[in-house]
């Protein structure tokens, strides 16, 4: 098992070493590069472009850069943001409580409703409810969760006004019911795809377990069905779910940064998109690195947690 | 693999098209001919659509300004600077559908031929290869493919080729995942003793073993590319204006949400409705193509 988690741990770091080469490669490379939002600046003569280079240390080869900064990142100096010349690390977790607030409620959501209609499916194969979720889930995958979003957003806050249509809080309010508000809609528009992933697997991975000769033995026994249900059929058929909730958060990050958009929600998406248009180079490169390393430590730890469950997985 | 379709006696005809057996068992699937309709329905609009109407989509009528859909000619009402929503909707569709297509046409190809030369030499090559498809998949593909677009030039190639540049990796899996399984194989091996090179092996005798889901997968990254280009032009870093696509004309929609909901609506469906039919033919070819449900 240890050797095991730190042979895991070691391809974590290589690809991470991969991942941050990767984004560094991109965002130095791309024409203009950091200095262009200097350029900007009315009045910036040549000299004192230069000057600026040779300051920040981006007259350097890029290879140099890039150890630099890579160093400098192992020691916790993420940067410092152009915009407002704060620490890049500080920025960010300024940012991370709305985004794992977002992430999380979402998460939850779809994985209970996605666990229900999935074993609903495969235990009711072919009915009607079983064909209507397969075709939900197909479309649910194909509209895009912006759109999805503008729609929620003018049925329920502009038409229905039952919802805020944005924000996280009330300004002067900010109780725990006002978050709450705030949060059911993004939640469940971010939900909506995720829900359709998960319905799909669970679907497969209970039709999986269902037609295995333990679950004929316990209902042999004499066991109640919903007892065979819940306890043999669905615990089993929850563990490669595990490793597919790892395998998912990319997405889920890719989708929170449009959810934020559309609601208005500050997190790190917001944040990402206005660096961006800021040309905030430290930011979106910490922004790539964070999100990056979330990911591989979700997949790292869904891995582990899958050994710890699963009597069946003997890691050596 | 395919034995079943011999002819059954020597005075059987040579099977006709239709007759195949693959292209019957995609005929079953009705939510894939539908998405095919859909698709042939949506091409053939956006060819002649722009033909049959009477404005085009960048002539401005300030006196039409924010037109409901259904006013006077403008089936889909117009946008805030008068312009026709239908005009542009076909325009913006042939952007859309070609971003789409080219797309996938360079991501299948970056992705195969990264999948078969992972699979084909394996160790060392291999694992690199692999660990940076792995990399790429470790970014949220938004995050990665704004963070290309906020710093090139954004016509409709270059997000064509950032598009293709952040989702070739599924394809690169899989082909290499087939690959690994069949290179130590008796065929690969009288190819090799038969002095074939490499290049031969790779893209002549195991390739071809790998078309059926290399077929599905790009299908499905058609969508995905069409969905992606909607995002980033939606979000302002894609297709600029005036130039139309689905995903910028839904740029500025948020803003009139309540004024002109259409703004909203029309591409929006317009979106969904050509992402689902492409999944529904993905999914549809998947079955059709399957080797293993043979079987059943």
């Amino acid at each position: 098992m240890l050797s095991y988690l730190l042979n895991r741990l070691w391809q974590s770091l290589i690809l991470l070493v991969l991942v941050s080469t990767i984004g560094f490669a991109v965002l130095n490379l791309a024409p203009g590069g950091p200095l262009s939002q200097f350029a900007l600046t009315p009045g910036m003569t040549r000299e004192a472009l230069d000057r600026i280079a040779e300051q920040m240390g981006l007259n350097r080869p890029l290879p140099i850069q890039y150890l630099d900064w890579a160093w400098r990142l192992l020691q916790g100096d993420w940067g410092t943001s152009y915009r407002d010349q704060r620490p890049v690390l500080e920025i960010i977790s300024g940012h991370l409580f709305a985004t794992l607030l977002l992430m999380g409620s979402s998460t939850l959501i779809s994985i209970l409703v996605g666990t229900w209609i999935g074993i609903k499916g495969a235990t009711k194969r072919y009915s009607l409810f079983d064909y209507t979720a397969t075709i939900g889930a197909m479309v649910a995958l194909s509209i895009p969760t912006f759109w999805f979003g503008l729609v929620a957003i003018y049925v329920f806050a502009l038409k229905l006004k039952w919802l805020p249509a944005g924000s996280m809080y009330t300004i002067g309010d900010q109780s725990f019911s006002d978050y709450a508000i705030h949060l059911i809609m993004p939640s469940l528009v971010l939900a909506l795809v995720n829900i359709a992933v998960w319905s799909r697997y669970m679907r497969t991975a209970t039709l999986d377990v269902i037609n295995q000769d333990f679950v004929r033995t316990a209902r042999a026994k004499g066991l109640a069905p919903r007892r065979v249900l819940m306890k043999h059929v669905v615990g089993n058929a929850l563990l490669p779910m595990i490793t597919l909730a790892g395998l998912q958060l990319p997405t889920i990050l890719g989708g929170a940064l449009v959810t934020e958009t559309v609601f208005t929600w500050p997190g790190m998406g917001r944040l990402f998109l206005d660096s961006l248009g800021y040309h905030d180079y430290p930011v979106v490169m910490g922004l790539l690195m964070f999100s990056a390393i979330l990911v591989l430590a979700g997949s790292l730890i869904a891995d582990l947690l899958v050994a710890l469950v699963d009597p069946r997985i003997r890691l050596g | 693999m395919s034995a079943a379709t011999l002819p059954s006696s020597a005075a059987s005809a040579r099977p006709r098209w239709w007759q195949n057996r693959t292209i019957r068992r995609f005929a079953r699937h009705k939510l894939a001919v539908i998405g095919l309709v859909m698709i042939v329905i949506m091409i053939f609009a956006c060819v002649v659509g722009p033909h049959l109407l009477p404005y085009d989509e960048l002539y401005i009528d300030l006196r039409a300004r924010f037109a409901p859909p259904l006013t006077g000619s403008h089936i889909f009402g117009t946008d805030p600077l008068g312009r026709d929503i239908a005009a542009r909707l076909f325009n913006a569709g042939r952007i859309s559908l070609l971003v789409g297509f080219f797309a996938m046409v360079l991501s299948t190809l970056i992705g195969t031929v990264i999948g078969v030369v992972a699979g084909y030499y394996g160790g060392r090559v291999g694992a690199v290869l692999m660990r940076f498809v792995d990399a790429f998949l470790s970014f949220p593909s938004i995050f990665l493919l704004l963070a290309l677009a906020a710093f090139v030039k954004p016509s409709p190639f270059m997000i064509t080729v950032i598009i293709a540049v952040t989702s070739w990796m599924e394809i690169a899996r899989l082909v290499e995942a087939e690959v690994r399984s069949l290179r130590e194989r008796d065929f690969v091996l009288a190819a090799r003793m038969l002095g074939l090179p490499n290049g031969w092996i790779m893209f002549r005798e195991l390739l071809p073993n790998a078309v059926g889901p290399i077929i599905v997968a790009a299908t499905l990254t058609v969508a995905r590319a069409i969905l992606l280009e909607a995002y980033i032009s939606f979000l302002g870093y894609g297709i600029q204006p005036p130039l139309p696509s689905w995903g910028n004309m839904l740029n500025g929609a948020q803003q009139y949400l309540d004024k002109a909901p259409w703004l909203a609506i029309v591409p929006g469906v317009a979106i969904t409705l050509a992402v689902t039919s492409f999944n529904f033919i993905g999914d549809g070819l998947r079955d059709a193509l399957d080797a293993r449900s043979d079987l059943n």
